[in-house]
């Protein structure tokens, strides 16, 4: 594969809303024919973000340079960028075909080249049929490729989203990342999505970057930021996770730990360095988890706990259970085809156990709740 | 509950169409019925019934009058509109709470009789009034401007009478304007010029057309504004009617006058019916919008 080459780079951007500070610093290049995505909790800057790529907000400091042009003083309707809004923002008085049309239009496109243009872009999210509608006679999916259509059209060189699946209902949501994937794709034109939805981020992305209060907590690939976490905010942001408190209290070699949890000692592998006696959170994807069935008289090295629900979810089994010394854990368990009938009872003991290497060790910081 | 509901949308409902039907039906109908008398001296109106009056209006003289009127109605109609949309954009563009300040400050003038406010205009463009007094204190001119008693001054004080009935309607209709349309439009690549022609300009055209009526259609008729601004002369449909009954004593043929004015306002309601049926066509935009 080609080095990828940077497209668009932000440098040093800080918003600032009254006494709120919504950006500081932010620093990011995004690849040419990428699927980036700015995920986060709402408030955390990521549409702000968007906007000042859009031009539609203006940075309070910083640069932002597109094909290695400074394009920060450039007026939104000169950048050769177009953004699909959260609420889709049609032209109620215009066709679908004349929505689509419009950015063409202004752009001066020749008018013979136009109807073969937008034909073109309507078929592409297949709405070809509808061109006479207005706009208030679609669903609200359609309505969605409308607006895809609508920006598609005009070739830019990245196509902004902005929280675009939404207002979706689930099913059709999960149709339309697997459709906006595929047109990436095909048009090889850089996405940057913005989403406040793991799920979306995780299945669409090649590489998201989660943002809290305005900063960045990791950037990397929907992989590298579920298995490895960089902080707590990330741990919990992307997907379930337990967590369990642990010490330090010998070091193995090179990152290898041995880590006191729930009375127990665990060899762990770990991305810091940590000395004896620190403290750390033992972090656990609920799918990770294995459980076996104990008696109680059985002894077990493992962590021991008892089944306090289970919910049967079609494809996995999840189970709520509660460690000795009080801690709970959620696990999620797929069936498999030797035992289809796996269950679990109510106060039924079990003991838990992981596999090695799984885990994410993360050191206490004096910010984190427990 | 349902029957003390019931009990209210009577009253309410019976009162109104009472009032209406006492104050507005019955005078209009004694119009129509005038319009078809004979003019006599003694009684005002008498006997026999015939159809002179209607023949009377269609002299070229009653023609001439129609088209000024007409004239004059659409040129302070259009003063109106260019006045008014940006002074309505700018009042949109305010933070809400200062976009009801400005509204309630264009309508206190209301309070005063609007004949007193015309009279008001008398003296600001008099010969001895504050524009030609200080234009001749600076020595713009040597002799006074004649300002009152033109055209340009019944103009001026149709546009001012009337501006408020072109502002509401299109405040309403600018307030009602998705900002995110704006938005969506500069993306795709459309200057200031652009987002107005394509976009502001057709989703407000129903406050647009409402607007012009609510001006045009009273515009016809203020004869006040007309007899007081601009001399005796028969500027205005309103003055031939009004000169018929008050003056001439010609209440059959003033009433004719009346009716056809009546029709022709009514005509441009329909068109307004037509036009607003039309848009929503053209843009999906709901009547109940405003």
């Amino acid at each position: 594969m080609n080095a990828p080459r940077p497209l668009l780079t932000l440098q040093g951007l800080s918003k600032t809303f009254g006494t709120t500070t919504v950006l500081s610093e932010f620093d990011m290049t995004i690849f040419d024919g990428e699927f980036f995505t700015l995920l986060g909790p709402s408030g955390c800057g990521k549409t702000t973000i968007l906007n000042m790529i859009a031009g539609l907000e203006m940075t309070d400091t910083g640069a932002i340079y597109l094909d290695d042009q400074n394009i920060t003083q450039v007026a939104a309707e000169k950048r050769p960028v177009n953004t699909v809004f959260q609420s889709y923002a049609l032209f109620p008085h215009m066709t679908v075909f004349e929505n689509v049309a419009f950015g063409l239009r202004m752009a001066k496109v020749a008018k013979a080249d136009i109807p073969a243009r937008v034909q073109e872009a309507l078929e592409m999210v297949k709405l070809s049929h509808l061109a006479e509608r207005k706009p208030a006679q679609l669903s609200g999916g359609q309505q969605q490729r409308v607006a895809i259509a609508r920006a598609v059209v005009n070739q830019p060189k990245v196509l902004l989203l902005d929280e675009s699946l939404s207002a979706l209902d689930y099913k059709l949501r999960q149709q339309m990342q697997i459709e906006l994937k595929r047109l990436q794709r095909k048009l090889g034109i850089t996405f940057i999505y913005v989403t406040h939805d793991q799920e979306e981020a995780l299945s669409m992305s090649d590489r998201v970057v989660v943002m809290n209060n305005g900063k960045v907590q990791q950037l990397g690939t929907p992989r590298e930021i579920y298995e490895n976490p960089a902080n707590l905010f990330v741990a919990r942001f992307i997907g379930e996770i337990n967590q369990l408190p642990g010490e330090v209290v010998a070091i193995d070699g090179n990152h290898m730990y041995e880590v006191k949890v729930e009375g127990l000692q665990w060899q762990l592998k770990a991305n810091h360095n940590f000395t004896v006696g620190t403290k750390v959170h033992v972090l656990l994807r609920p799918e990770d988890i294995r459980i076996t069935y104990i008696d109680d008289q059985h002894e077990s090295q493992f962590l021991t706990g008892t089944v306090i629900e289970r919910s049967y979810k079609g494809s996995t089994l999840d189970s709520l259970i509660r460690l000795e010394s009080g801690i709970e854990l959620i696990t999620s368990e797929f069936f498999n085809e030797d035992d289809p009938s796996f269950d679990y009872r109510p106060n039924q003991k079990v003991a838990i156990n992981w596999v090695p290497g799984w885990e994410v060790v993360l050191p206490v910081l004096d910010g984190d709740n427990p | 509950m349902i029957v003390r509901g019931d009990v209210f949308r009577f009253l309410a409902i019976g009162l109104a169409s009472s009032w209406l039907t006492l104050f507005v039906f019955f005078p209009n109908v004694l119009v129509v019925i005038t319009s078809f008398l004979t003019r006599d001296p003694a009684a005002t109106v008498a006997l026999p019934v015939n159809a002179d009056s209607y023949l009377r209006t269609m002299d070229v003289l009653y023609i001439e009058v129609l088209w000024n009127s007409i004239k004059m109605a659409v040129l302070a109609t259009v003063c109106c509109l260019l006045v008014g949309y940006p002074f309505a954009m700018a009042v949109a563009s305010l933070p809400k709470r200062w976009q009801a300040i400005v509204l309630f400050f264009m309508i206190v003038p209301f309070w005063t009789n609007s004949l007193v406010r015309t009279y008001a205009i008398q003296f600001i463009l008099g010969n001895q009034g504050i524009i030609n007094k200080s234009l001749l204190a600076i020595g713009v001119i040597d002799a006074p401007l004649q300002l009152l008693y033109t055209p340009f001054a019944v103009i001026l004080g149709l546009c001012y009478i009337l501006i408020p009935f072109m502002v509401l309607p299109l405040y309403s209709s600018l307030e009602k304007l998705d900002p995110r349309l704006q938005f969506a439009a500069r993306d795709l690549g459309a200057n200031a010029f652009y987002r107005f022609v394509k976009v502001t300009l057709p989703l407000t055209s129903p406050g647009i057309i409402a607007g012009c009526l609510m001006v045009l259609l009273p515009a016809m008729g203020m004869f006040y504004i007309s007899d007081l601004l601009g001399g005796a002369k028969n500027l205005l449909l309103g003055n031939v009617i009004k000169t018929q009954f008050l003056n001439t004593r010609d209440w059959p043929f003033g009433s004719a006058f009346s009716v056809m004015l009546m029709l022709l306002l009514g005509l441009m309601l329909w068109l307004y019916y037509r036009a607003s049926k039309f848009v929503n066509r053209q843009g999906g935009i709901h009547d109940s919008n405003f």
